[in-house]
């Protein structure tokens, strides 16, 4: 009966193994990606960029069809170039992080919708938006591995800049650690995660992989690392159960998985030993020091 | 003496505006000097400078034999995020960032001299406490563990003692005078006269132009404190380029 429920799904039809696996490999990524994102304050800095990649994917789309390698490279360009453009004008100008990242990822997608249109409405397109996770192939699970393998490897060189940069910019500058260059490279890597995470969950729910575990991860762990890992373990428990779901309830796999990771999210803040809301609400004896 | 950084005709703006207006001088090797002045009146921004996180808009600092990067920096708190997730022992470590750059590990050193760094601050015992559950005493307190920690020739503070009960000033005062007299230059931005004149033994007055610098009991007169309180705070938006910047060096704008 628990076999049939949890494991079965998996062992009778491949197209489930290849999406549990992609679920994985997005997780090892985007867990630790989320976490720096929450940690330097730039949660919705995640939301924009997976909107901005929006007309890049439907240039791939209008130019290929439903390529998810057409797609995924023009995401990958369009959402580098607001980035970069974002990334620039906050460094540059009077304009903070959040502000520029709106006015970029605004006008990203106000192109894309514009691009889609011009082919009119179109069934396919739902997979654009929502995912099309069941229909992973092996070549689409070789780039989600690939980046998650590309920025494990990076976050692990570049992981003491980002922290001090995260907690203590100045300080990182007047020491001459650099900050701008890690910030760039940081948000390369959101960028290809997104891309990643959108070939499997699609534009709108990229981003719910990256963030919803890595906010459950803050209730369940003290530092960095453990959070980190704290988020991998959340973003695959999601995968694996939000599938089932799916699989048993014939609901779109996207937000299925995300709705878990949601609901892992909430569990987290209620129930978890970090912060979580029982823990301050059940009162507990004071220590003597 | 001989100085170890020098201010030739330094002006630095916001958007052409100066904070700073053509200010010569220098700090001597091994002094220990209080830059004060009136709110707005370029103190932040000239030690930033200092430090090399400002560029001058016109003249240039001369720091002999030091790259900015070895100078010892303690920002105004509202820089920091004290809410984030690391240790105590951690963020006396970062002190050695020019040690152990991206990649080197703490050698047993390195941790010898957090240790001992807690304990001169009167952190012993906090070394695996989130710096968020830290009093804002105790946080100071780790801040500067961290600067003794950096072990630089050159140490600069802004505003170190803002919002610090006075048990923690004094103890920290002491150890800025410690620094002295073991014959590192020492500025620090202050606001408490009496503090400056009882343990600072040169003073640079700032009030955008050049109040007065030099020893103390010297240069804080009542008519240079007067002076200093009498700036304009506000910026002219029909000033004119200024006379001495029409000769001038290349225009460049501020970040």
């Amino acid at each position: 009966m628990i076999y049939a429920l949890l494991i079965e799904p998996f062992v009778d039809f491949a197209f489930m193994r290849r999406a549990l696996v992609a679920c994985f490999a997005l997780s090892l990524g985007c867990g630790p990606m989320g976490v720096m994102l929450m940690l330097r304050r730039m949660s919705l800095v995640g939301d924009a960029m997976s909107h901005a990649v929006l007309p890049g994917a439907a240039v791939g789309f209008l130019v290929a069809g439903l390529s998810l390698w057409a797609m995924g490279l023009g995401g990958l360009v369009a959402g580098l170039a607001v980035a970069l453009l974002a990334g620039l004008v906050t460094r540059t100008t009077a304009l903070k992080e959040d502000a520029s990242f709106a006015g970029f990822y605004l006008i990203s997608l106000a192109l894309g919708v514009i691009l889609v249109s011009t082919r009119g409405s179109n069934v396919d397109l739902l997979h654009v938006l929502f995912g099309t996770i069941l229909a992973v192939d092996p070549w689409s699970l070789i780039t989600v591995a690939a980046i998650a393998t590309l920025t494990l490897g990076i976050l692990a060189l570049i992981y003491r800049p980002l922290v001090v940069e995260a907690f203590d910019p100045s300080y990182l500058r007047a020491v001459g650690g650099g900050g701008g260059r890690w910030h760039i490279l940081f948000l390369v890597l959101v960028v290809l995660n997104l891309v990643a995470a959108f070939q499997a969950l699609g534009t709108l729910m990229a981003v719910g992989l990256m963030m919803l575990p890595a906010l459950a991860a803050r209730f369940l762990a003290r530092a960095v690392w453990s959070m980190a890992a704290a988020a991998m373990a959340v973003g695959a428990l999601s995968g694996w159960l939000g599938l089932l779901v799916s699989y048993h309830y014939d609901l779109p796999s996207g937000p299925a998985i995300i709705l878990v990771a949601g609901i892992c999210y909430v569990s987290a803040m209620v129930f978890g030993p970090v912060d979580g809301v029982l823990r301050r609400l059940l009162p507990r004896r004071h220590l003597a020091a | 003496m001989s100085a170890v950084i020098e201010t030739v005709d330094l002006t630095i703006a916001y958007d052409r505006h100066p904070a700073v207006h053509h200010v010569n001088g220098r700090f001597e090797a091994g002094s220990l000097t209080a830059v004060v002045g009136p709110n707005g009146g370029g103190k932040s921004t000239l030690v930033k400078t200092i430090v090399g996180l400002m560029a001058p808009a016109s003249g240039q600092i001369l720091r002999h034999g030091l790259a900015a990067a070895e100078i010892a920096y303690l920002p105004q708190q509202a820089d920091l995020d004290r809410s984030f997730p690391i240790s105590v022992f951690d963020t006396v470590l970062l002190g050695r960032w020019r040690r152990l750059g991206l990649f080197r590990g703490a050698s047993a050193q390195d941790r010898a001299a957090v240790v001992g760094a807690l304990a001169t601050v009167g952190l012993t015992g906090f070394e695996t406490r989130l710096i968020g559950t830290l009093s804002t005493g105790q946080f100071q307190r780790a801040l500067f563990a961290r600067l003794l920690v950096q072990d630089a020739r050159v140490i600069v503070l802004d505003e170190p003692f803002n919002a610090v009960d006075s048990n923690t000033t004094s103890d920290l005062v002491a150890l800025v005078t410690r620094w002295h007299q073991e014959g590192r230059t020492v500025i620090a931005v202050l606001h408490d006269i009496e503090q400056v004149r009882r343990h600072f033994p040169e003073t640079l007055v700032l009030a955008r132009e050049l109040i007065a610098w030099g020893p103390t009991a010297a240069v804080l007169t009542p008519e240079a404190l007067r002076r200093a309180r009498g700036m304009a705070e506000a910026w002219s938006r029909e000033a004119g380029v200024c006379s001495a910047a029409v000769a001038a060096a290349p225009l460049r704008r501020q970040a």
